[in-house]
């Protein structure tokens, strides 16, 4: 059974986010792209269904995006089999639909059974892009799966729900997951071991279908969260911080 | 074009969840500026009752077993005909383990605009807009609702629950089912959650750990602030993911919310999805070395410090002034 991973890049929330000129999206220059945390989770919950046996390939597919070769070579450290990018004019904001279409089109080659990726992403302005994917495929999609048995040609899911309850559910085969987290964490490569990967994994390049930006939100324009009430801030070093909690904590009856 | 807002009514095993009464809130707002009706769709088996303090000016029901637990399947299915049926000028779901698996599905399936993580809608001069909460917490997105039906995906924080509730029953129209008796996802069981040694949510002192806090070892310094606190160490999504903290102890979205007299957010930046958790704590302290971390928008007090070096001298702090 090949297991398909499609990922995708989003700013890294620790820089400083940028508006750019336009106001409508994220200052290009000023961002710095990572991996979208709950694909890494998606590649650890493929990996992981590969080592039980219950799948024979895990193949991790993503637009060409600065930064992604590292992030294709991490995941072959990490155990996934192929590697695919797809080139074409994309830009890291590209919407959830037109993506959705894109990885469509080239996913249906690979004869999917099962498809893995991560329930979301910080930067979603349109949903994810899981159930967009499920339907161009017409296959079942179950999103916040925390974890996931293959058995006799259907997957045994665990779907979150508020309060900590878990549905299991049984999932007709082909299916997209949406993965919110993966069994365990996504396992930890030492960087030699990813430079070592470089030398002997290969990309696997196909061009992208046209993007076509059909169902994104319209005239959109980004600003910072309003702070009508931001915390009183405490200054000094961690001393004075604890001396004035400890008065806090005193004022407010909890010691 | 018909003017009327819909809302999918998110419920499980009997409970409508307080964000549906959000939905129906904002749902008002909207037709308000549409001179339109507020439409809740319930669909359920066995459920009409749970219509009963919807703030809806009707509520169409349909009833069906699929209905019993929740199918992606099965809504998805259905949703898809009310739409096209009514072609409504707006359907609002939660931004949820629910609605997630619904109206993404539906904007490529009938080709209409979404908009996700929606926290207000409002019109002006007969345009609806939204304003969308992203980068977790960090960036607000703002915009129109496209026409001629737009989805919307809402996460909760921009309405009270009590502003969709009403003290008298909407009227209740049925609604047929599509046929659903070849459902590729289907419930085995339920699994309730753990019980833990301590409930969080009783909780009146957590000192709760997020990423900040690096390394399962560092979290023996929260455990020791928490027990000369008279508290109990609690987490943010990545802690319980990397299995540093077991999941009762996750705050949170997926965990659970809580309302101690103290919550100390040691390292959390205070994502959406952990930030609708502790609405109703009495104090929240935030301790976090970006100053652009969104939990300062929420805090009483907060502090720039690094918590690895303030958690084993706020011990010691508090240690002496228990005289200790």
């Amino acid at each position: 059974m090949n297991l398909i991973v499609p990922i995708k890049m989003v700013p890294d929330l620790v820089e400083e986010l940028v508006i750019d000129a336009s106001g409508a999206r994220l200052d290009p220059e000023a961002v710095r792209l990572k991996l979208n945390e709950l694909d890494e989770h998606a590649i650890e919950q493929a990996i992981l269904l590969k080592e039980k046996g219950a799948a024979s390939q895990v193949i991790v597919v993503a637009p060409d995006i600065e930064g992604i070769d590292e992030v294709l070579f991490t995941a072959a450290a990490q155990g996934a089999d192929r590697l695919i990018k797809l080139t074409g004019r994309w830009s890291y904001d590209v919407s959830n639909r037109a993506l959705a279409r894109v990885l469509a089109n080239f996913i249906k080659t690979l004869r999917p059974e099962l498809i893995l990726t991560g329930v979301q992403a910080h930067n979603d302005l349109d949903g994810a892009v899981g159930p967009a994917l499920a339907e161009h495929l017409g296959m079942a999609y179950v999103g916040y799966v925390s974890g996931v048995i293959i058995a006799n040609g259907s997957a045994r899911v665990r779907k979150e729900f508020p309060g900590g309850l878990i549905a299991e559910m049984q999932v007709q085969l082909p299916a997209v997951l949406g993965i919110q987290a993966a069994e365990k964490p996504p396992r930890y490569v030492p960087i030699s071991k990813i430079r070592a990967t470089m030398k002997t994994a290969t990309i696997e390049t196909f061009p992208a279908a046209v993007l076509e930006t059909i169902g994104a939100p319209v005239n959109v324009h980004l600003f910072p969260p309003e702070t009508r009430e931001r915390a009183t801030m405490i200054e000094g070093d961690v001393n004075a911080v604890a001396a004035r909690l400890v008065e806090i904590f005193k004022e407010h009856g909890v010691l | 074009m018909n003017p009327d807002i819909f809302v999918v009514i998110e419920h499980l095993r009997g409970q409508v969840s307080d964000l549906s009464y959000v939905m129906l809130a904002a749902a008002r707002v909207l037709a308000n500026a549409t001179g339109g009706k507020v439409i809740a769709v319930l669909l359920g088996h066995d459920a009409e009752s749970l219509a009963r303090d919807f703030a809806a000016d009707r509520v169409l029901y349909i009833e069906h077993s699929a209905f019993a637990d929740f199918s992606p399947d099965a809504y998805q299915r259905t949703l898809e005909n009310v739409i096209k049926e009514h072609a409504p000028r707006a359907v609002l779901f939660g931004d949820t383990t629910i609605g997630g698996d619904v109206a993404a599905w539906l904007s490529t399936r009938l080709n209409l605009p979404l908009v996700s993580a929606c926290r207000t809608v409002s019109a002006e001069d007969g345009t609806l807009k939204f304003v969308s909460q992203i980068c977790g917490g960090k960036m607000m997105a703002e915009g129109e609702l496209p026409g001629p039906t737009a989805l919307v995906m809402m996460v909760p924080g921009g309405y009270k629950p009590e502003q969709g509730r009403a003290a008298q029953a909407p009227e209740l129209v049925s609604g047929a089912a599509p046929a659903l008796d070849d459902l590729r996802v289907r419930v085995n069981e339920y699994i309730e959650p753990a019980v833990g040694d301590v409930d969080i949510a009783k909780e009146a002192i957590l000192v709760s750990v997020g990423r900040g806090i690096q390394n399962q070892d560092n979290i023996e310094l929260a455990k020791e602030l928490a027990q000369v606190l008279g508290g109990v160490v609690s987490g943010s999504r990545p802690v319980i993911d990397q299995g540093w903290l077991p999941p009762t102890r996750l705050v949170g979205k997926s965990g659970k919310a809580v309302k101690p007299k103290l919550y100390l957010a040691l390292g959390i930046s205070g994502a959406p999805e952990h930030v609708e958790a502790i609405g109703n704590a009495e104090m929240i302290i935030a301790i976090n070395t970006d100053p652009a971390a969104p939990i300062f928008n929420l805090a009483k007090f907060g502090a720039q410090v690094d918590i690895l070096d303030l958690l084993p001298v706020l011990t010691e702090h508090v240690q002496q002034a228990r005289g200790g």
